[in-house]
This record gives C-alpha cells, sequence and structure tokens, in this order.
C-alpha cells in the first residue's frame, strides 16, 4: 500500500495528510492534505506541506549511548531501570522525574504517565505542554468542572464574530485560520477582532485591532462583563438555570470599572473598545479564540476564565457557531491532557486530589502506589533538579534548554543532575547534550498511535517508515523500563493498539451517572482490536456506547461536570504581569511562533523552503523606540533580562508596540550562538496552572557593537569556532552562516581558506576568488571547484551584506557561466538577471522582488492577482497577508 | 588674402589639430603639411593589427591623399620632405629637398622617436624600433624568413610587438630591464596574470635583464648577451625601451624645450607664433605617449587657431588599453597609490581576472583592470570626474553601479 492517511505532527490543529511513499529506501514519500479529514479538508500549511524533506535520517538519533558510547539497549534499559531504582530506593520516589512531550502520541504519553503516577507512585511527570496550554485546562476545569473544549471548527464557520485573543493563528494554527478567512469571504457579516498587542499577521483579516497593552486581557473581559450588564445584554436565564457564582464575578468584575476606565488601561481607543463590547453585545453567535497570548501568563488561568465568564454570562456555549475556544499549540497537547501527563492531574481527566478517582486508578491499574498529590510543574521540577531534590531525570521528545523560561538555569540543573536520560528522534539538541543516557526514539514518519486535536478529534498517526536504526517507540521504551524496574505485568504492551484500548477502558471505568460522569470517555473503544484501531477515522470524543460516532459540541444541554452540574463563574481581580519594566528593564518582551518554523527546528530546520521566510533570529521593535536607542534595521542587539540575553538582528515593525519587543522563540544553541530566548524569560508562573509568563518579561535592548558581519554559503556544513554570533540556516543544497563579533576581524584569507576548502586547496590559487577591500573592512571570496560554486564568503563593516537569494540559486548549477562567476562577489545577478529576494511564499518559492516587480508591470490590485500571476499565496496560503503589503497603498 | 599655417609633422596629433580646425573654419587658412613619411596621416596604433596581419596600409589610414586635395591643403611628405630648418624671423619652413614654406602660424608635430640604446653592435641589420609603417614591414619580412626575435623593452609597444610576431610565426623572447611587466602600467599582480598569460601562448620572458651586447653574423644579428651573460638567438631585435620627443628642430630653432617641446595652456611654445602638440610636446613638465590626451591637445591647439582664446589644455589621466588579442587590460591614473591611499583588489585566478581600484579620500584616483575591461569607461570617468564614490564602495569593484541607487 503506498498511500498512508495520517496526521501532522505540528501544530494542535491536528491536519489529516495523505502520504504517497514514491521510494522507501530513498524515505522518498510525497505529502498531500487529507481532503476526507475533518480538520483541513485536504489543505496544509507551509509546514504540513513540507514534511516530506523531514524524514530523511540526517541528525536522528538511531542507536542508544551511555555517556556518549554506543550500547546495546539492554545495556542502556538496564542501565536507566537500575539507576531510576537505586535513586527511588535511596532518596524516595520524589526525587525522580519525568518531563515530556505534546510531541508524545497518545500511547507513549498514557505509559510513561502509568509509570510515574501508577507505579514509582509519585506525579512528577509534567510536560512541554505546561508552557502551552496549562492556564486553558485551569480555566475550563474551573467553570465546567472537566477540561472540556467546548467547541469545533464548524463553529468558526457558523460563528458572526470571532474574536481572537492572543492568537496570531494566521502563523500559528494557519489552516484554521484559512477557514475563519473562507467563512469571511463566505460571509462578509463576519467580523473579526484581534485583540493583540502586536499587529500580527491575523490582523489581515480583522475588521478591528485592539492593540491591548500587554498583560491587560483580563481587564478587557472584565470590562466587557460589566458591558453587558450594564447594556442588558445577559442572558439571565442561562445565568439561573446552569451556572453559579454569577454575582460575585461581576462584582469583581465591575472594579474593573467603566468603559471608559478599561480602555485607558488597556490602552485602547474608546471607539474601538466600544465597537468591540456592541459587536459582541449583539452578536449571539460568537467565538472567543485564545492561545498563549492568555495562556502564557502569571494570571493565564485568570484571564481564560475573564473569557469564559462572558460566553457563560450571555449563554453562548453548546451551540453552533459560539463558545470559547482554546487553540493549543502542539499536535498531541489534547491526547496528553487525557492521559493525565500533566503533574497536576491524574488519568483519564481524574484528579490527583480526589481520593475516589485515585482509588479506582489503583484498582484499574493493579497498583496500590498511584501518586495522590499533584507532583512539580515544569519550572518547580527544573528548580528542584537544580536544587538537587530530584536526581534523575528523563525527558522525551523535548527540548527544555531552548523552550524553558530562564533556560540558562535549566541548563545548569541539568549538568549538575546525577542522571539525565533523553529520548528523542533527534541526535543533536541542546537538551541531548547534557544527558548521560540517549534513548533512540521513532519520528513522526514511524510512530505508530493516536493524537488528539483541538477540537476533541483523534486521528491516527500511522507508520510511513520501519523504525530506523535502533529506534524504538517511546511507549516501547519506557515499557521495557518498566519491566526492568519490577512492573512487569502492568506494562507488558505488545501494541499501540493495547495501550490505546486500555487507555479507553480506563476513561470509561466506573464513567456513569452512578460514579459522577466524566468528560472524557472513549467507551466505544474499550475493546477496540487491531484492525479496528488501524482503521480508526478520525473521531472527536467522547466516544460512548451511546454516541459511538463522536461528539461534536459539548454542553449543548447545559449540564457541566461539576458536582451540581452547574457551570462556574470565577471572580477575577486583573493582575498585572509580575515583573514590570523598569528604569534598567525598560522594555516588555514578547515570545511566539514564526509562520515557517516549529518548536525547536529539528525538522523544521532540515526543510530549506521554510529556513527562507525568517533565516535568522530577529527582535521587532517599533521604529520610534529603534531610533531612540540608536538601533537600525538588520545590525544586532543584545536583548537582556534579569535572567539571560540573547543576540538578535534588529526588524523595524510600526505593528510592534512603543516599549515592547517580539522575539521568535526557535532558535537554539544548535544552529545560533546566542538565540535561544528562553533564557531572557522570567520564570514566573501562574499560581493555579504553574505556565509561565512567557510574553511579559521586562528586558532591555541594546546595540552590539559588531566590528565585521559575514555571511557564508556552503555546500558542506562548516565547524565555525569562536564566534560571537553565529547562526547556521540550511538552504537548498547549501548550508547558510550569518556571522558576527564584536572583536576586531581576522586574517580572512588565511581563514576563509582553512575554513571552507580541503586544505590542498587552501594555498592553491586557481580554486578561488578573491575581493578584498581591506581598509574598508570587505573582504569577499568563493571557492571553486571545476566551476561549480563550493563557497562563498562575504565580510563587511555593517549589516548590509549582499542578500543571498541569488546566491543561494548559484548552488543549484553544476558549472557557473563566465558573467555569473564575475558578478559572485558582487552577491548581485550579472545585469538582466533578476534577484528574486527574500521568500515570501514558500510553496512556490516567490520571492519579494519577483512580487514587487510584477505589481508594479502588471498593476496587479489585490492578491487574487497575485496569485494568478505568481502563484504566490495559493498553496498553504500562510504568506496571503504578507501578500498584501506589496500590493499598492490606498491613498 | 588668407593667413598662412604650416604644419610639421603629417602624424596623428598633426592632422588631428588640422581636422579639429577645417571642421570648425574651413577656409581660415592656406594650410602647408611636411611629412617624412611617404603616406598620408595613418593610425600609428593600429600598427600592431597590421603586423598581426589582422589589417593592412590602406585599413589604417586616417587621412588619405584625396582628404588633402578636397580641403586644399598642401602635402610634403616623404624623406626628402623632411623639414631641416626654420627661419622664425622670416617666418619660413625649409625641406631637406629645399621646398621652402612661408607661414604666419606655425604648428610643430614632430611626435617621438624609439629610445634606441647604445648597446654595443647595434649597428647591424635586423635591430630596428616599432615607430612606422617602415618598422612594421621590415618585421614582417623577416617573420616570414627568420625565426627567433628578441624584443628589448616589456612595455605596451615591446609587448605587442612580441605578440605580432608570436603570431607571425617567430619565437619570441623579451628581454626587460624591471621586474615586470608594463611596469608604467601595471602593479606587480596585474604584470604576474599578464606575463603568465603570455607565456602560456609562447613567449620566453628575461626580466631584470638587460642586453649587455649584440652578436652578429655576416652583417646581421645572430644573437643577443644578456647582462648575466647567457645568449639568446636573435634574427631580429626591436628595441622598444621606450620613446623620447622628437625636439630635434625645436631645438634648432632655439624654441624652448625641456625633455620635450614647452608648450602653456593654449599649446603654444615660446614663440607665439608657433604651436606644438603630441609626443613632442612637454607640457607642465609632463610628457605624453598615449592617445586620449593628444588628441584633447589637438582640440585645444584647434580653438586657439580658430580664434578661441580661452580654450586651455588640462593634464587628463592617462588611460591605457593594451590591444594584445585575447587579453583585456586597462589602467588608468595613480594604479599604486600612496600612504594616503586605499586599494580595492578582485583577483579570479582561474579566470584570469584581476581588477585594481585605488581610492584617495573617497575619490578614485586609479584603476587597473585586467582580464575584464566591460567597465572601464564608468571607471575613466570616475576618475576623469572626481566622483565621491563611498557610498558605493561596496559595489564600485562590480561594475557600473547608479550612484543614485546608493543615496
Amino acid at each position: 500500500m503506498n498511500n498512508i492517511k495520517t496526521t501532522c505532527p505540528y501544530c494542535g490543529v491536528g491536519c489529516g495528510i495523505e502520504a504517497t511513499l514514491n521510494n522507501v529506501a530513498e524515505r522518498s514519500v510525497t505529502i498531500k492534505g487529507d481532503s476526507s479529514h475533518p480538520a483541513n479538508f485536504g489543505k496544509l500549511c507551509s509546514k504540513g506541506a513540507t514534511l516530506g524533506d523531514t524524514v530523511s535520517l540526517e541528525n536522528r538519533l538511531l542507536y542508544p549511548q551511555i555517556n556518549g558510547q554506543r550500547c546495546d539497549w539492554d545495556s542502556a534499559l538496564d542501565h536507566v531501570a537500575e539507576r531510576f531504582k537505586e535513586i527511588i530506593q535511596k532518596h524516595g520516589p520524589e526525587a525522580v522525574a519525568f518531563y515530556v512531550s505534546g510531541q508524545l502520541l497518545t500511547e507513549d504519553y498514557y505509559v510513561a504517565n502509568k509509570l510515574m503516577k501508577g507505579f514509582i507512585g509519585t506525579a512528577n511527570i509534567d510536560t512541554n505542554s505546561r508552557l502551552c496550554m496549562s492556564s486553558a485546562v485551569v480555566g475550563y476545569k474551573r467553570a465546567f468542572g472537566a477540561d472540556t473544549v467546548p467547541c469545533n471548527y464548524a463553529d468558526l464557520e457558523q460563528a458572526e464574530l470571532i474574536l481572537l485573543v492572543g492568537s496570531n493563528a494566521a502563523w500559528c494554527h494557519p489552516i484554521s485560520f484559512q477557514r475563519i478567512r473562507k467563512a469571511k469571504e463566505n460571509n462578509p457579516a463576519l467580523k473579526i477582532v484581534v485583540v493583540d498587542p502586536r499587529r500580527t499577521a491575523s490582523c489581515d483579516i480583522a475588521d478591528l485591532h485592539l492593540p491591548i497593552k500587554p498583560g491587560m486581557d483580563a481587564v478587557l473581559f472584565n470590562g466587557l462583563l460589566s458591558y453587558l450588564q450594564q447594556t442588558g445584554k445577559l442572558d439571565q436565564a442561562y445565568i439561573a438555570q446552569h451556572t453559579e457564582g454569577f454575582e460575585s464575578a461581576l462584582a469583581a468584575a465591575a472594579l474593573s470599572g467603566p468603559i471608559e476606565q478599561v480602555a485607558e488601561n488597556c490602552g485602547l481607543h474608546l471607539e474601538d473598545l466600544r465597537q468591540v463590547f456592541d459587536w459582541f453585545s449583539h452578536t449571539e453567535k460568537t467565538v472567543t479564540v485564545y492561545s498563549q497570548g492568555i495562556n502564557q501568563s502569571s494570571s493565564g488561568s485568570d484571564k481564560c476564565n475573564t473569557i469564559i465568564n462572558c460566553h457563560l454570562a450571555t449563554g453562548r456555549l453548546g451551540k453552533p457557531g459560539m463558545g470559547p475556544f482554546s487553540f493549543t499549540g502542539q499536535p498531541n497537547a489534547m491526547g496528553g491532557r487525557e492521559v493525565g501527563g500533566l503533574a497536576n492531574t491524574l488519568a483519564a481527566h481524574m484528579d490527583l486530589e480526589n481520593p475516589e478517582h485515585v482509588d479506582r486508578v489503583e484498582r484499574f491499574w493493579g497498583s496500590d502506589k498511584v501518586a495522590d498529590k499533584q507532583g512539580l510543574k515544569a519550572v518547580a521540577m527544573f528548580d528542584a533538579i537544580a536544587a538537587g531534590q530530584i536526581k534523575a531525570v528523563w525527558i522525551m521528545a523535548t527540548n527544555p534548554v531552548v523552550s524553558m523560561p530562564d533556560a540558562d538555569k535549566v541548563k545548569r540543573a541539568l549538568q549538575a543532575c546525577e542522571l539525565v536520560v533523553v529520548s528523542d528522534c533527534i541526535a543533536a539538541t541542546d537538551t541531548a547534550d547534557l544527558a548521560h543516557v540517549l534513548l533512540p526514539a521513532t519520528g513522526w514518519s514511524e510512530k505508530d498511535g493516536t493524537v488528539t486535536n483541538l477540537e476533541r478529534r483523534i486521528s491516527r498517526q500511522r507508520p510511513l517508515f520501519a523504525a530506523s536504526g535502533e529506534a524504538k517507540h517511546d511507549w516501547w521504551i519506557i515499557s521495557q523500563v518498566a519491566q526492568r524496574m519490577g512492573f512487569a505485568e502492568a506494562f507488558n504492551y505488545q501494541s499501540s493498539a493495547e495501550i490505546f484500548r486500555e487507555h479507553a477502558a480506563l476513561s470509561a471505568f466506573e464513567n456513569d451517572e452512578q460514579h459522577q460522569a466524566r468528560d472524557f470517555n472513549l467507551s466505544a473503544f474499550a475493546k477496540i482490536n487491531q484492525q479496528e484501531f488501524d482503521a480508526l477515522q478520525p473521531i472527536q470524543w467522547p466516544v460512548t456506547l451511546a454516541e459511538p460516532r463522536g461528539t461534536a459540541r459539548m454542553f449543548t444541554d447545559g449540564h457541566f461536570f461539576t458536582p451540581n452540574a452547574k457551570a462556574r463563574f470565577i471572580p477575577i481581580s486583573p493582575k498585572p504581569p509580575v515583573n514590570s519594566p523598569c528604569a534598567d528593564y525598560g522594555f516588555t518582551l514578547n515570545t511566539g511562533r514564526l509562520r515557517d518554523q516549529w518548536h525547536t527546528m529539528t525538522r523544521t530546520g532540515l526543510v530549506a523552503k521554510l529556513n527562507a521566510h525568517r533565516p535568522e533570529p530577529f527582535v521587532e521593535i517599533h521604529p520610534d523606540d529603534a531610533k531612540k536607542h540608536g538601533l537600525t534595521a538588520r545590525s544586532l542587539a543584545k536583548i537582556s533580562s534579569r535572567w539571560g540575553s540573547m543576540l538578535a538582528r534588529i526588524e523595524l515593525n510600526p505593528g510592534q508596540q512603543i516599549g515592547s519587543l517580539f522575539v521568535p522563540m526557535h532558535w537554539t544553541d544548535q544552529i545560533s550562538s546566542h538565540g535561544r530566548m528562553g533564557a531572557l524569560v522570567n520564570p514566573v508562573v501562574d499560581p493555579h496552572s504553574g505556565q509561565p509568563e512567557s510574553k511579559q518579561t521586562p528586558v532591555n535592548i541594546k546595540a552590539w557593537p559588531a566590528q565585521w558581519y559575514a555571511t557564508i554559503l556552503s555546500r558542506q556544513p562548516l565547524q565555525i569556532e569562536d564566534c560571537e554570533y553565529q547562526v547556521k540556516v540550511r538552504g537548498e543544497g547549501f548550508f547558510r552562516y550569518e556571522l558576527a563579533a564584536s572583536q576586531a576581524g581576522k586574517d580572512w584569507r588565511t581563514w576563509s581558506r582553512s575554513l571552507l576548502a580541503h586544505s590542498a586547496h587552501a594555498d592553491d590559487d586557481s580554486y578561488w576568488l578573491e575581493y578584498s577591500d581591506c581598509q574598508g573592512g570587505y573582504f569577499r571570496t568563493a571557492y571553486i571547484l571545476e566551476d561549480q560554486l563550493q563557497a562563498c564568503l562575504f565580510v563587511g563593516p555593517d549589516s548590509d551584506l549582499p542578500e543571498p537569494g541569488w546566491l543561494s540559486s548559484l548552488f543549484a548549477k553544476t558549472e557557473l557561466n563566465r558573467s555569473e562567476r564575475l558578478s559572485l562577489l558582487s552577491g548581485q545577478p550579472p545585469k538582466g538577471e533578476a534577484d528574486i529576494g527574500r521568500i515570501v511564499c514558500s510553496c512556490f518559492n516567490v520571492g519579494e522582488k519577483v512580487i514587487m516587480h510584477a505589481v508594479k508591470t502588471h498593476q496587479l490590485q489585490n492578491v487574487a492577482q497575485i496569485s494568478a500571476c505568481l502563484s504566490a499565496g495559493s498553496g498553504c496560503g500562510s504568506c496571503l497577508a504578507e501578500l498584501k503589503e506589496f500590493l499598492p497603498k490606498p491613498i | 588674402m588668407k593667413p598662412k599655417l604650416v604644419v610639421i609633422g603629417n602624424g596623428m596629433a598633426g592632422m588631428r589639430t588640422v581636422d579639429e580646425l577645417i571642421q570648425a573654419e574651413p577656409e581660415r587658412y592656406e594650410i602647408t603639411v611636411f611629412g617624412a613619411e611617404p603616406h598620408g596621416n595613418y593610425n600609428r596604433i593600429m600598427l600592431t593589427p597590421v603586423l598581426f596581419g589582422a589589417k593592412n596600409i590602406s585599413d589604417i589610414m586616417i587621412h588619405d591623399f584625396a582628404w588633402y586635395a578636397k580641403h586644399g591643403i598642401t602635402l610634403h611628405c616623404g624623406a626628402d620632405k623632411t623639414v631641416v630648418d626654420v627661419d622664425r624671423e622670416q617666418r619660413r619652413v625649409i625641406a631637406k629637398d629645399g621646398t621652402v614654406a612661408e607661414y604666419d602660424y606655425l604648428l610643430i608635430a614632430t611626435g617621438s622617436l624609439p629610445l634606441m640604446l647604445d648597446i654595443p653592435g647595434k649597428e647591424v641589420a635586423g635591430v630596428l624600433g616599432f615607430r612606422d609603417i617602415a618598422d612594421v614591414e621590415t618585421m614582417i619580412a623577416s617573420a616570414a624568413s627568420k625565426t627567433h626575435a628578441v624584443i628589448l623593452g616589456g612595455g605596451l609597444l615591446g609587448l605587442e610587438a612580441a605578440n605580432g610576431l608570436l603570431q607571425r610565426g617567430m619565437r619570441v623572447s623579451v628581454v626587460n630591464r624591471a621586474g615586470h611587466l608594463l611596469n608604467r602600467q601595471l602593479d606587480k599582480k596585474a604584470a604576474a596574470f599578464l606575463q603568465q598569460q603570455l607565456a602560456d601562448k609562447g613567449i620566453c620572458f628575461y626580466l631584470d635583464a638587460t642586453i649587455k651586447q649584440i652578436i652578429s653574423q655576416d652583417g646581421h644579428i645572430s644573437a643577443v648577451q644578456l647582462s648575466d651573460g647567457q645568449q639568446v638567438p636573435a634574427d631580429l631585435l626591436v628595441m622598444s625601451t621606450g620613446i623620447k620627443p622628437n625636439i630635434s628642430l625645436a631645438s634648432r630653432m632655439s624654441l624652448e624645450c625641456g625633455h620635450g617641446i614647452v608648450v602653456d595652456d593654449s599649446m603654444r611654445t615660446s614663440d607665439p607664433a608657433i604651436f606644438s602638440v603630441g609626443e613632442c610636446v612637454q607640457h607642465r613638465g609632463e610628457l605624453f605617449g598615449l592617445v586620449a590626451p593628444v588628441y584633447e591637445q589637438a582640440k585645444v591647439c584647434a580653438r586657439q587657431l580658430s580664434g578661441q582664446t580661452d580654450s586651455s589644455y588640462k593634464t587628463l589621466s592617462a588611460a591605457t588599453m593594451l590591444k594584445v588579442t585575447g587579453i583585456d587590460l586597462f589602467s588608468v591614473g595613480d594604479f599604486e597609490g600612496d600612504a594616503d591611499c586605499q586599494s580595492l583588489q578582485l583577483i579570479d585566478h582561474a579566470l584570469g581576472i584581476y581588477k585594481k581600484i585605488v581610492l584617495r579620500g573617497d575619490i578614485v584616483v586609479g584603476v587597473i583592470l585586467y582580464g575584464d575591461t566591460s567597465d572601464s569607461a564608468w571607471y575613466l570617468n570616475l576618475v576623469k570626474d572626481k566622483t565621491p564614490v563611498s557610498a558605493i564602495r561596496d559595489r564600485l569593484m562590480f561594475g557600473q553601479t547608479p550612484l543614485a541607487e546608493a543615496a
């Protein structure tokens, strides 16, 4: 069978994929959207569409290693099991921890959680989903009595008002965003409002953008609740019948003051705010989409509840086209929530602190030591590692040295930790570098199991290839360690289907009115067999014997999972970010995703097309701030917080607020020297969810006094030593390096020749082109072998180095012609040949210069015409917002 | 009656002046021209292609006899029409054969002579300069029957001769006193490229060397002995060790001379009735050997003769283009620079391309282009116009860049 249906491993949208295997030996596969999958109906974004380029064995971890030495699986598993046992015996179960990931499949996640909470007997298992949506979990649980996403994607199409709050869905959930875009095209009456400190690509389709002051969202939604009350738009019947706590929530909201005061405190124009409140008041079918801008906050849970409060007060949930809709970041954040992968949940949406739940799970698992209190959440967990309280940690499929707040501390903690086990599919990561034991896990193209997307839809990830090298499924690795720790019977799993069946059975175990029913219920799958599992179609939980076709929408009957079945209003007193800007750290740092990258770039970083969009770590700053601080576009800046610092390229963006900075979250030590933004982020967490405040850290920014800048393109990867600023970018057939240093330049000829070429060629002038302007600080050279470009280097005294667009294209050529060779060191194409410029459309490789030219010569007036003319924007559509920027501005 | 203008020297400088003059003022003068060669005015620069065989004499004629007739110019040409004396009192020019012409204004354009070094044994057949049609005819004849040619002097003319004789099948050696070729036009790096390229074509080089003695057999050169003692076979020795202004007549006339005939900015000599242009003059201490400044002098002189007394000559940067088949070479200005200068260089060893730009402050003062001269005109203008280039410094090397774009 050559066509395999599987699920995208990137964001929480959970798009279906149809993979066609072209050549298994060469791992050649064609990826396209699965037209029958309800998440995407055949569409894919730039990242999903290029998955085929990520399945190579490059940088794959293929063999177990102990202390850097390859070993066999038995030795590795014995070692891990023995060391964990030993440490537990000596220091108790609290001295060990698992730090897992929303990238794991539900089955992997289930087994990890079962081992830690059920058999080791501590809840010290937390997940990188802590960084992403744990506040949303708290918000739902407090309001609904369960972690239940009420809505689905169809609601986005049926809505008449959509608020995108703290969500740049255009880049972070592109396919859902395109559904909204399409919905607006089909129904021009649909109003879209973006609430975000930044003017993001999502504002492209917005009727109104509210550039809220960072961290003030709870004030806004409290203000909205008051406004609804004042304007008589409350659904009193719903409040009375299906909720409790309204009065106290309203009283708390009233403290935020009248709309004028709300507008002022949120830094918004009164008219704009009134317009949005007015739309909300008058629009029954309202969906509020919220994401990391809300969740990643020291009061993220509260912010979630202010949003939910407004929906409860208007009865706007459980019906088509409405509801508070949390957008999760990861492909299986939801699956992790279902199995209890968070340190503060048990399993199958049951609670650690509920003795009935603990008892039930003990009986189901056949264990008498199921954890009955919360474990350490991510930030606290790494603090405990740093403090020496946790002596062994097993990190699975995630990269906390990059992604955690105060990431330098995380790094130091792992460096000092007695036992660090890392299981991953990637060999070189900032975290794997610190591991004592490396366990090779299967990657996306080999995994076999299920994931749940952000509308509760469970989909199969199916293997395209057999496991590579000696890689094993995560569930197998965990089970083997569990067996060696003495839990053979409970972890004798033979397949992921078996684990899924057990997971479904647990969800259904004593899940009925008699035992107070739980939202998460897969009773229909409690006896699923392998064949059925293999054929499993995407389906939304709960999937019960009564509702075997799944459940599209929750709370349609107004019954919730609280003891009295009523939803709870939560009274919220808005809190500002814990750390506010001060004299030394006068800016607020915001962090987030880019359109074409995923997490720490271990996969997307392999795809040349995706790297072309934003090749380097950068910091966005308002032009006025830049001017005030003497920062120029494209130069380098050092951004510092009390916790750490990074170097980034300056990008001027008038869509950035005065006093705010934005940096992308993706760069690691593997591909950049000082690009890890996690080092800056304050390790401040929400008291309920433990989610870090990654969107608001006080920082300062200073021009970094680079003495020289350099760009290198090389067919071969290079080992560049001693360069303070260094970023590695994979291109099509080459690697690009951006370098800079604050020390004086080098003897460039000697340096470049030993760096770029075989030693035999270094001293032979005939392989080299060279341009030098020593006093001007310029040096450029190219290494050419049999007329084929091997490498080129451009050094200059400032950041005004050639755009590598045209130079990149030369690496596709087997030989350079004379005019290309003559132009090479200018970095510009020979006269008459066009430079396509920075890539805007990754799908069709369309550069900005091409677009500008086409817009001018063909007098293109809208994005549709650009797409018709150049195909740009007609693939994944992620660049549509950017394309708009090229159109003539209305007068 | 029209005033009389007499021109001594029927070469490129003199005739360019006359041509400019009659285009502006066709009827102003009665013109008489004396020339020592039996031809009309030909393009001396094009002697090299004649030597190659790429052109013949008629191809390189600028003004044939018909042109003189058409414009009513009296031409006295040939060896016996060589001017031997000028009577400045009587304003009369006297030729070897006794031809006399009176003048109101006299233009001396006697050009230059090859510098024939005083090497022992040079008074034999087969030793010559490379200056005129007769020299070229001699070389072509030798190439047809002889094998070995030695060129003394690795300057422009010497290398052209060397290459021309090579093309005609001779085995050619170049002896050069300096350590690198074209030392007036190229720095060492460019010269090394050039030497390599010419060596690849088959020319032998003896650098840092002079000829101590000319060895002959039967009154014809047979070899040369170099300063280090080694002998190089030679059936032909072309001396191209430079030129010297031909000032013998002017000296006899007691005009003020230095190395050349001293002229002021209006191209007048010390006698206000006598002008001089071309390689025979010395202007503000400078001598000339390239066509562009000479033509500029001709233009100024013609204007003066037509009464535009405000016209004056300013020294132009000398630019060199080498006319050797398959070699593109351009050089202008101060290509070595001094302590205040900065230099930009581009080298492509495999393609044989070397470019150097010398800046003083933000002005281009010198340029060498070797292997690719496609932007030479632009660079020449940058040098001539003293265009500030700091805004395009990093693009300067890569050819014509709109200066506005950089602003």
